[in-house]
């Protein structure tokens, strides 16, 4: 029944990767020079593809929309990198940091794709070290980690609040040093639009140069995709603005299957919608839950200064409900959390939904230990507090600065108001254990491939995964499909598929220009928003998903029908851009709700009331959904489930328990 | 622009000194000696060609550096608060060094030129003293050294500490110092200069 | 709601690199005080594309300050009236009521308008490429702890490494300079110990690069660093100044 095959190695887990390193096919160097790649996507998988493998000899094209490959959303990650260094002597091990990620994904993830993150989790450190990547330090000169959510080891890598840029910048870097040396081709200000097969194979790519609007052709014997996320389904997200699923959703339109779309991050400490202009949402670090304590009042509607509320009527509910992980549980359980005080009345804030993330404890905490190395005696509390603030500066000075900047207020002062908002997204290309997807010679590299994070990603993890993807795994596992094209010679982009692939796009692009309707691009995709947070978003149920797909079905239709789109094509039209990705992100909500109502259970991002605990956590049942769901595209609203089955032979499947 | 920039000023701490032998109020009998030794001394004359050469250099890369920069940005903003993030005089080096162009030029022709292609002073018939006095009788000439040792004040503001900058130093326990000389220097030595126009107009040196 | 502003905008408009443009005024209305700048662009531009005009093009993507994109000169000065933000930071309770906002692309040789408000920034990109990098194939690494770096240090590598790249040194700078911008990737790396081997290589190829490019020179006005939306340090322009002369005279190449 099952066209998938994950390819994944023989053996025990623990040897898989390095036996498949010794014993997978090479490409001799002379060969390399006549193999080209293209990367759509400069982000941390990209770039990190795009140095890696021109380093190794291939011929390699990048593209990207942004204005340079250093603008790639990485960039705006803050907290921290995962690796299993067991620098701090805390238990860490590569096991740990693979069984806290199975666990962390509600074993939902492929045991060995996890555990081959784990294993090359610490070269990437290493490397990003050698480019010059400036980690935090300790005053010893050595590397200084944190913990992160769903973890009792300290193994997060960071670089203040600003981790993410820190590594992208090194990727980047040796992705501009490659530039520098002729071995990559820079696109950036383009967007791929399409894939172009070949009897079945993947060949290259059609690209829209986003200046001139002139369509370009350009052939690869392989295609990489690292083009992030779709968490702009839902119009809000932290993401940027211009992330989109375009790449990812033209080669689902072409082949490749869509692995759990519906699997999808919510992160529980974003600063809070305050009005209808909103245009997106930023994200306040997990980091923050080290030292911020997450209440709500125990009175309903209490219309008290959070400081003025005395501990005895705080309801710190995540130390209540999980003692054991307390602040630190796994995201997805914080935000359900959060949510449901909010449903319950408990909400802060003039929209009342919000939660209080609160500093004063640590702050004080902090303070009596400065006190104390000071050998200050019989400090006042004023004191206490003043030099508490300092060390907490020091940590999150510019989280806080960006949060009085959004909103208006000290969070020095006044404990900072959060709530969820969607993140990351779990699901994406369907992939097997070379990150290949059905689409032979095409690959979707870092949060583009649904592979290792489960149906929810731990903190910290997902720069992790796409390094590991772009230096680590890629460089290897292209190996084995290259070593077979030495002999493929470059094909004309004058081929037949290239030119009805190019008409295709400029047809596309021609009826978004001509329908000349009366709502704008934005009018849509905040419509599209609003269906998919209210019925898709942190909770699901079957008649909100229902409803979603009908709703979907009919804005899509709309869309079609009423949306303007000024300019025109042979320009820079930033307005046609968004339409294209808009119409894309209808299609592909429409996908992921089919997936939610599919899947009976709750897991991790995937949360059906329909399926809880008493106590309101989610029911997993291994029984009947410990599969991937990959979905084949068979035309407009039609999908095919494939499943790819789970198997956990090294981890006991157990009930998540962060209690 | 830095190395000859401190170049000059070390040039400036020199003509200062021996110009200041005036305030001595000996009818110009120290100053006259000194001028003499500066006129006379082999070491110095050969300075005079080097100094001439930091002068034209100083010049020449500053007109440059002002073309280049101006070709930087063909097309100049609609609004531009400069003021917003930066002192006017660092961003006017190029018209207070132009107006001191014209002002040495002024100021050459009334002495420099005076000593060494004339023989009034060799010949013993004048002193650079008296030649002093006689300049500055006219108001305007003294309006105009006095407004030029403001340009002057201005210029140094900048280009003392610039010049470290420019040069690579830049250190938190020494900047600031340099910052704090650089800007008293500034102060002082174009006020010494202003002076002596001032007191030879007014008769306050005989 | 109370505390809404009406605002005139006057903002650059240009089709595109090759012709000329000139400034628009926009009315807009209601604006909260609590939305950013460039979600008041995204009102006015929805009120555009309802009228059948053409919206303005500007450049933006994170909008959370980190990822360089936005590039607006607000009132003569790069990301508008506060420090140490970018334009998409900025909010509109830095304005009041019944304000007129001059709107205008970064402005340099080295920068050409693509449309509007939007301008080419790839020389930026070519300037790292000619020497911004530590040259370390992937797999080649020792383990990260055998080589300590004192705190301090890392410290102030990573202050340098903050660069966003947005320009708007380049944009403040009477001179179109682009010193900043580069001495902070020099300084990053000439801190690090990885830096070392490529020393004095990388400041002479990436100053060459830059000087190719068309930016101005430096001279010193200190206006990139009050503009810069993350306080990147002067103290790296003459940083670089010493290594460009410690290279340039220990070199022995011509």
């Amino acid at each position: 029944m099952s066209k998938l095959d994950a390819k994944i190695p023989e053996g025990q887990l623990e040897t898989k990767w390095t036996k498949f390193k010794s014993s997978v096919p090479l490409v001799n160097p002379a060969n390399k020079r006549s193999l080209e790649i293209i990367i759509v996507g400069s982000g941390l998988a990209g770039s990190a593809a795009a140095a890696s493998l021109a380093e190794l000899g291939y011929k390699v094209k990048v593209f990207c929309f942004q204005d340079s490959p250093r603008r790639a959303h990485s960039i705006a990650a803050q907290g921290g990198i995962n690796a299993a260094k067991n620098y701090q002597n805390d238990g860490d091990s590569v096991y740990r940091l693979f069984y806290d990620t199975i666990k962390g994904g509600d074993y939902r993830a492929r045991e060995a794709n996890v555990h081959r993150l784990a294993e090359v989790s610490g070269n990437i450190i290493d490397q990003c070290v050698a480019q010059g990547v400036p980690f935090a330090r300790e005053y010893g000169g050595l590397l200084s980690n944190r913990s992160f959510g769903g973890t009792q080891v300290q193994r997060t890598f960071y670089a203040a609040g600003q981790t993410g840029q820190q590594l992208l910048l090194g990727a980047y870097s040796s992705l501009e040093r490659q530039i520098g040396m002729g071995a990559v081709q820079m696109f950036s200000r383009h967007e791929m639009l399409d894939i172009v097969n070949v009897d079945g194979v993947c060949r290259g790519i059609i690209a829209r140069d986003l200046v001139t609007g002139k369509l370009e052709r350009h052939f690869g014997h392989a295609v990489l995709l690292c083009s992030g996320g779709y968490g702009n389904v839902f119009y809000l997200s932290t993401n940027a603005m211009g992330s989109n699923v375009t790449a990812a959703w033209k080669a689902h339109k072409q082949g490749a299957f869509f692995g759990n779309p519906c699997y999808t991050q919510i992160h529980p400490t974003c600063i809070p919608v305050s009005g209808d202009h909103q245009s997106k949402l930023t994200l306040m670090s997990e980091s923050l839950r080290n030292d911020g304590r997450i209440w709500v009042p125990k009175q309903k509607d209490d219309q008290r200064k959070p400081i003025d509320i005395p501990e005895e009527e705080r309801d710190y509910y995540l130390e209540r409900r999980y003692p054991a992980f307390g602040n630190l549980v796994p995201r997805d359980v914080a935000s359900r959390a959060a949510k449901e005080r909010c449903d319950a009345g408990y909400g802060v804030g003039s929209s009342k939904m919000a939660v209080y993330l609160d500093f004063t404890f640590n702050m004080d905490r902090y303070g009596k230990i400065e006190v104390t190395k000071h050998n200050i005696h019989n400090a006042d509390a004023a004191t206490i507090r003043k030099l508490g603030k300092e060390v907490v500066k020091e940590k999150y000075g510019n989280l806080f600065d960006m949060y009085k900047q959004i909103t208006g207020e000290d969070p020095y002062e006044m404990p900072m108001r959060i709530y969820p908002a969607v993140h990351y997204t779990m699901g994406g290309l369907w992939v097997d254990y070379n990150l290949m997807t059905t689409v032979p010679g095409l690959y979707a590299l870092g949060e583009a491939n649904f592979s290792d994070h489960g149906a929810n990603r731990l903190g910290a993890s997902a720069l992790m995964q796409g390094l590991a993807d772009g230096y680590f795994v890629i460089p290897y596992t292209i190996g084995s499909y290259l070593s077979n094209e030495i002999r493929t010679k470059a094909i004309s982009t004058d081929h037949e598929a290239f030119v009805v692939a190019e008409n295709k796009v400029k047809e596309s692009i021609n009826k978004l220009l001509t329908i000349n309707g009366t709502k704008s691009v934005d009018h849509f995709h905040k419509r599209l928003g609003k269906i998919m947070w209210d019925k898709c978003g942190m909770a699901r149920n079957e008649k909100g998903l229902k409803e979603a797909i009908e709703e979907i079905k009919s804005l899509r239709t709309e869309f079609w029908k009423d949306v303007r789109v000024t300019g025109t094509a042979d320009e820079f039209n930033p307005e046609l851009e968004k339409a294209g990705r808009v119409a894309d992100f209808i299609e592909l909500g429409e996908l992921m709700c089919v997936d939610a109502l599919t899947r009976n259970e709750s897991c991790g991002g995937h949360f059906r009331e329909e399926y809880q605990t008493e106590e309101g956590e989610a029911l997993r049942d291994d029984v009947n959904f410990a599969f991937v769901s990959a979905w084949e595209y068979k035309g407009e609203g039609n999908f095919e489930l494939h499943k790819e089955e789970l198997k956990y032979e090294n981890i006991k499947i157990a009930a998540r328990s962060y209690k | 622009m830095a190395i000859t920039g401190l170049f000059l000023i070390t040039f400036l701490i020199v003509h200062c000194g021996i110009n200041a032998l005036i305030f001595f109020n000996d009818g110009g009998e120290s100053f006259n000696k000194g001028a003499e030794f500066m006129g006379t001394n082999p070491l110095i004359r050969t300075m005079e060609i080097v100094l001439f050469i930091g002068l034209i250099l100083h010049i020449v890369k500053g007109f440059s550096l002002w073309k280049q920069n101006n070709n930087a940005r063909p097309i100049k903003y609609a609004v531009q608060n400069g003021a917003a993030n930066s002192k006017w005089y660092s961003r006017s080096m190029g018209i207070l060094g132009t107006l001191l162009l014209m002002f040495l030029i002024i100021h050459l022709r009334h002495f420099w030129v005076i000593s060494r292609f004339t023989d009034e002073i060799t010949s013993g018939k004048e002193t650079l003293f008296n030649e002093m006095k006689e300049v500055f009788e006219h108001l305007w000439i003294v309006v105009l050294y006095v407004l030029a040792m403001v340009s002057l004040a201005y210029h140094l503001m900048h280009g003392f500490q610039s010049a470290f900058q420019t040069l690579g130093l830049n250190h938190k326990k020494y900047t600031p110092l340099i910052k704090g000389v650089g800007f008293w220097f500034s102060i002082i030595i174009p006020f010494i200069f202003a002076m002596m126009p001032i007191a030879m107009h007014f008769d306050f040196i005989k | 709601m109370s505390g809404n502003m009406n605002l005139t905008l006057k903002v650059w408009r240009q089709k595109n690199t090759k012709t000329n443009g000139e400034l628009v005024d926009y009315k807009v209305n209601e604006i909260s005080p609590d939305m950013s700048f460039l979600e008041m662009f995204d009102v006015l531009n929805e009120k555009l594309i309802t009228e059948g005009k053409d919206p303005i093009a500007f450049d933006h993507d994170c909008r959370e300050g980190i990822c360089g994109m936005c590039s607006m000169h607000i009132n003569g000065r790069p990301h508008g009236p506060l420090q140490g933000v970018t334009t998409c930071q900025l909010h509109m309770r830095s304005f009041k009521d019944g304000d007129t906002i001059v709107v205008e692309p970064w402005r340099a040789q080295a920068f050409p308008v693509i449309k509007d408000l939007a301008v080419n920034r790839s020389a930026f990109d070519r300037i790292i490429a000619a020497g911004g990098y530590v040259s370390i194939n992937t797999g080649n690494a020792q383990d990260a702890n055998n080589l300590p770096i004192s705190k301090d240090n890392a410290d102030e590598a990573f202050a340098a490494a903050a660069c966003i790249g947005c320009g708007a040194c380049v944009a403040a700078c009477k001179n179109a300079s682009a010193m900043l911008f580069v001495s902070a990737k020099v300084s990053q790396l000439s801190l690090l110990p990885q830096g070392q081997p490529e020393k004095q290589s990388r400041v002479i190829n990436m100053v060459a690069q830059m000087d190719a490019e068309g930016f101005g020179s430096c001279t010193n006005t200190g206006a990139c660093e009050a503009e810069c939306p993350k306080g990147i340090s002067l103290s790296n322009i003459a940083r670089m100044n010493r290594e460009f002369i410690g290279a340039e005279l220990g070199s022995e190449k011509y």
